[in-house]
């Protein structure tokens, strides 16, 4: 198997675990479109024109309350400022690649997609074919939102609640997040970015979100810059 | 029409928050600071998306023994720390849950 394929395949698998969330989550989605009274074929190209989970409820929501398009189209920019932090995140990676490959990886960067390829690229660093795990990771998604929210079109969200599917999303995030917290100033950055979000988790837009990824940010920097003042040697692995 | 314009803007707006910083990275000098600031964005906003699934019950605090995904997730953390295996957190994280609810 070729190179690239390697890598593709590579990131497909490490998504594995948060397609079992993601699936369920499609098909609430789709059948929650239709109850909001969007036409089959708007629900689902929502999926791929929009595609993004969280902002897919809203709109869908704000939609069916008939909400000023202007409206709407801002809550997604809201619900979507995280996204930025993703990006910020992952452009040294990918910085030497055309402008089409960022286009698309951009198109594909959501949560799921995120977590798995940065883990990735803080591990082995930009390798030639790097991108193609990223492209792996973020189209498995892709392809697996496109046809939960076709069956939650047309069957309603089948699987029963008791299954706790939902549950694999934040389980996987542990199972990604609990590695990397090698030093104290990691550990600190996610145990203040937890309690903000818990205590903000009623702002309203997911605001709360993106106010606890910077209290996280915050404490980590001001942590290690404690540690070793001026800045002398960056963390392993990273940038 | 009104649901296709929204969701053309919409899905050009998500696109261009996810380009931003991926196209404007080496059009502009980046501090040194915000470097090793971003190196935080996965343990941050990780942590701030899983942790209210874990400790948030309809929206409140819920530290008791009857809030099976904090147990859940309690179990799923032990296993990562431990195994550094994804697949082996989610299936613990996930029988954890599942009997919990199955016996209590």
């Amino acid at each position: 198997m070729s190179e690239p394929y390697k890598n593709f395949w590579a990131g497909v698998r490490a998504e594995f675990p948060l397609l079992v969330g993601v699936f369920p989550f499609g098909l609430i989605y789709g059948a929650l479109a239709l109850n909001s009274g969007l036409s089959t074929s708007a629900a689902q190209m929502m999926s791929s024109i929009v595609f993004a989970g969280a902002s897919q409820f809203i709109a869908a929501q704000l939609l069916h309350e008939s909400a000023p398009g202007l409206v709407i189209v801002m809550t997604i920019a809201v619900v979507n400022l995280r996204h930025m932090l993703y990006s910020a995140s992952l452009a040294p990676y990918v910085a030497s690649l055309s402008t089409r490959w960022k286009v698309l990886l951009s198109y594909l960067l959501t949560d799921e997609a995120y977590a798995p390829s940065v883990l990735h690229y803080e591990k082995e660093g930009v390798t030639p074919y790097g991108h193609w795990f990223f492209l792996g990771a973020g189209f498995a998604l892709w392809f697996i939102w496109q046809v939960s929210t076709a069956l939650g079109i047309f069957l309603g969200s089948a699987i029963p609640e008791s299954w706790s599917l939902d549950f694999a999303l934040p389980l996987t995030f542990i199972a990604m997040v609990v590695p990397v917290l090698k030093d104290r100033p990691a550990i600190a950055a996610s145990l203040s970015a937890g309690a903000v979000a818990l205590l903000a988790f009623s702002l309203p837009y997911r605001s709360g979100l993106i106010l606890a990824a910077l209290a996280g940010i915050a404490v980590g920097t001001f942590l290690e810059e404690r540690k070793s003042p001026g800045g002398t040697l960056p963390p392993k692995g990273i940038l | 029409m009104k649901v296709w314009i929204v969701m053309l803007l919409g899905g050009l707006v998500t696109c261009g928050t996810r380009f931003s910083f991926i196209y404007l990275f080496g059009k502009f000098n980046i501090p040194e600071k915000m470097r090793k600031a971003l190196h935080y964005v996965p343990p941050a906003v990780l942590s701030a998306i899983f942790f209210p699934e874990l400790f948030l019950h309809d929206g409140a605090l819920d530290l008791s023994f009857g809030n099976f995904r904090l147990l859940a997730g309690l179990v799923a953390v032990l296993v990562a720390w431990w195994s550094k295996n994804t697949l082996f957190t989610l299936i613990a994280g996930m029988t954890t849950l599942l009997l919990l609810q199955f016996f209590f």
